[in-house]
């Protein structure tokens, strides 16, 4: 579904926040990015939909070449990607539902969108989507009005509305306390699995990660160091992705759900690419 | 226990950190004060003299004559509303794609540096200066008025309106480009949510401003009510003038209830 080749960023800082990025996700699969603050997950994602240009590389979506696209293009290919942001990122002055309907603004003309005429087919999806998260007596509230898993429910909603081939997820959970953001991942991750969704989560949180995902990429420095399971995250992958440091606790409670993982230790570590 | 007896002192550090300079500024200051009220020459008798005339001066203003003018006076506040109303409207309407230019974060650096150039231009210059160049261009009358309004207008509203795109939430922006919307949807439902607000009340605020400065653009030939008041003290008939003051007093402090309560309103 989606296909990174060769990805690389210099800011204008002279960072180099993504060093020659390799990256295939087929469809239907959610993956985990985790890493260090400054490791290059937001910029990745960011790379995808060129809300952040990269400096070179290429980036498939289907057949889709993204890096190379005129704004009009762009904004096609955009529309057939839904994003969910760390901050919700709602429109804080507009009501739920122009929110959620916002999704469709790549589909529907301007004139539409200025006088709030979305076609009926949208505005049922809007309000299935809406009940479905459990906010549909909610519409007409103001964004800002509603608290912060409430406002990443409606997040979830107009990415979803795009009707995406993937989802771009940063941070869902950053802002979130522990229940909510298990709240919200499992149903960002119900959400893919119903609608064969791919999508990239980028995520600080190991042990949210490992919950839900089912394959775990780590980034550090801009570079890719670990990609596999999440049953073969170990001290030592943990260390190389975020620096020494105490492991054995993220990792304590997986392992009582898998206890199979002492035997295929050995060989995980092989898995290992090394670190440039 | 002897570390505990030494107590740890604690000043707020000076704003200047040199002491010399420091003592040097209040020296200075005193220095110069003393010199000020030295060269200051006070001519008490014509102090006397003068208060005495004020007092028959504000005197002449009382009791406010409302009603032997009230015919010019009419003409003039509606024609001061009339300019107030246009050239607000018109001012905001064309400052809109002039601030929308200016916005550091939505233009690109050509149309920046021109739309820059025009709300320097257009704020360089206060009404009154404004108002002598195009009663010169267009001659006396309300129309002159209006334009030098409408100009004032657009240097102030475009500046501020650039001013609170630059300082919009990008995270709100950015999420609306995410999904693939065009330019002026992602005005529509990204920039103008986030800056409508603050442009109303601001709107409303300029209506007052323009309210006043139409009583000035008048005195310079403008027309609108600033003709009518400068005509009465012409002819010496403060009673007129004063009412018309009193007028003015009102519409601005109505103007400004109201763009409270509007402000509240639309938050």
């Amino acid at each position: 579904m989606l296909r990174i080749e060769n990805l690389e960023k210099f800011y204008p800082t002279g960072d180099h926040a993504l060093k020659s990025v390799h990256l295939e996700i087929p469809q239907g699969q959610v993956l985990a990015l985790i890493g260090p603050s400054g490791a290059g997950k937001s910029t990745l994602i960011r790379c995808v939909n060129r809300l952040v240009e990269p400096t070179s590389g290429s980036v498939f979506l289907g057949d889709l070449e993204l890096t190379h696209l005129g704004s009009s293009d762009l904004r096609h290919a955009r529309s057939r990607m839904g994003m969910i942001f760390q901050e919700y990122a709602l429109v804080e002055r507009l009501s739920v539902m122009e929110n959620v309907l916002s999704g469709r603004l790549g589909y529907v003309g301007f004139w539409r969108s200025f006088f709030r005429q979305f076609p009926q087919s949208d505005i049922d999806e809007a309000f299935e989507l809406l009940e479905r998260v459990g906010l549909d007596h909610m519409a007409d509230k103001r964004a800002d009005e509603l608290s912060g898993g409430q406002r990443q429910r409606v997040g979830i909603c107009r990415a979803l509305i795009q009707n995406p081939d993937l989802l771009l997820v940063d941070e869902p959970t950053a802002s979130l306390d522990p229940k909510t953001s298990r709240q919200i991942m499992r149903l960002i991750c119900e959400l893919c699995e119903e609608r064969q969704l791919a999508a990239i989560i980028n995520i600080h949180d190991v042990l949210l990660a490992q919950m839900f995902a089912r394959r775990i990429v780590g980034l550090q420095h801009g570079t890719i160091v670990y990609d596999g399971p999440p049953e073969d995250l170990n001290p030592q992958v943990l260390t190389q992705i975020y620096g020494e440091e105490d492991w054995e606790a993220t990792i304590e409670k997986v392992k009582d759900e898998d206890q199979e993982l002492d035997s295929e230790l050995v060989d995980n570590v092989t898995k290992l690419k090394p670190v440039s | 226990m002897s570390e505990l007896a030494t107590t740890r002192r604690w000043k707020r550090p000076p704003f200047i950190q040199n002491p010399t300079l420091r003592r040097g500024l209040w020296v200075g200051a005193a220095i110069y004060l003393a010199l000020a009220f030295g060269t200051m020459e006070v001519n008490w008798e014509r102090v006397a003299e003068g208060t005495e005339r004020g007092q028959r001066f504000i005197a002449a203003f009382f009791p406010p004559d409302f009603v032997s003018r009230w015919d010019s006076i009419e003409e003039g506040i509606m024609e001061s509303l009339w300019m107030t109303i246009t050239s607000t409207v018109v001012g905001i309407i064309l400052s809109v794609p002039v601030g929308l230019g200016a916005a550091r974060n939505l233009s690109w650096r050509p149309v920046y540096l021109f739309c820059r150039g025009i709300l320097a231009v257009s704020r360089t210059f206060p009404e009154i200066i404004l108002a002598i160049f195009f009663v010169k261009l267009f001659g006396f009358g309300p129309f002159a008025g209006f334009l030098a309004l409408s100009v004032g207008t657009i240097g102030f509203y475009g500046k501020l309106l650039a001013e609170d795109i630059e300082d919009m939430d990008p995270v709100q922006a950015e999420a609306i480009k995410a999904v693939g919307a065009r330019w002026l949807q992602w005005l529509n439902y990204a920039v103008q949510p986030q800056v409508m607000p603050r442009m109303i009340g601001l709107g409303i605020y300029r209506l007052d401003i323009n309210f006043r400065e139409s009583a000035v653009v008048g005195i310079v030939g403008g027309g609108g009510i600033g003709a009518t008041l400068l005509t009465a003290f012409d002819r010496y008939e403060f009673d007129s003038a004063a009412a018309i003051l009193l007028i003015i007093i009102g519409i601005v402090m109505a103007l400004e209830y109201t763009s409270g309560y509007i402000r509240k309103w639309v938050q």
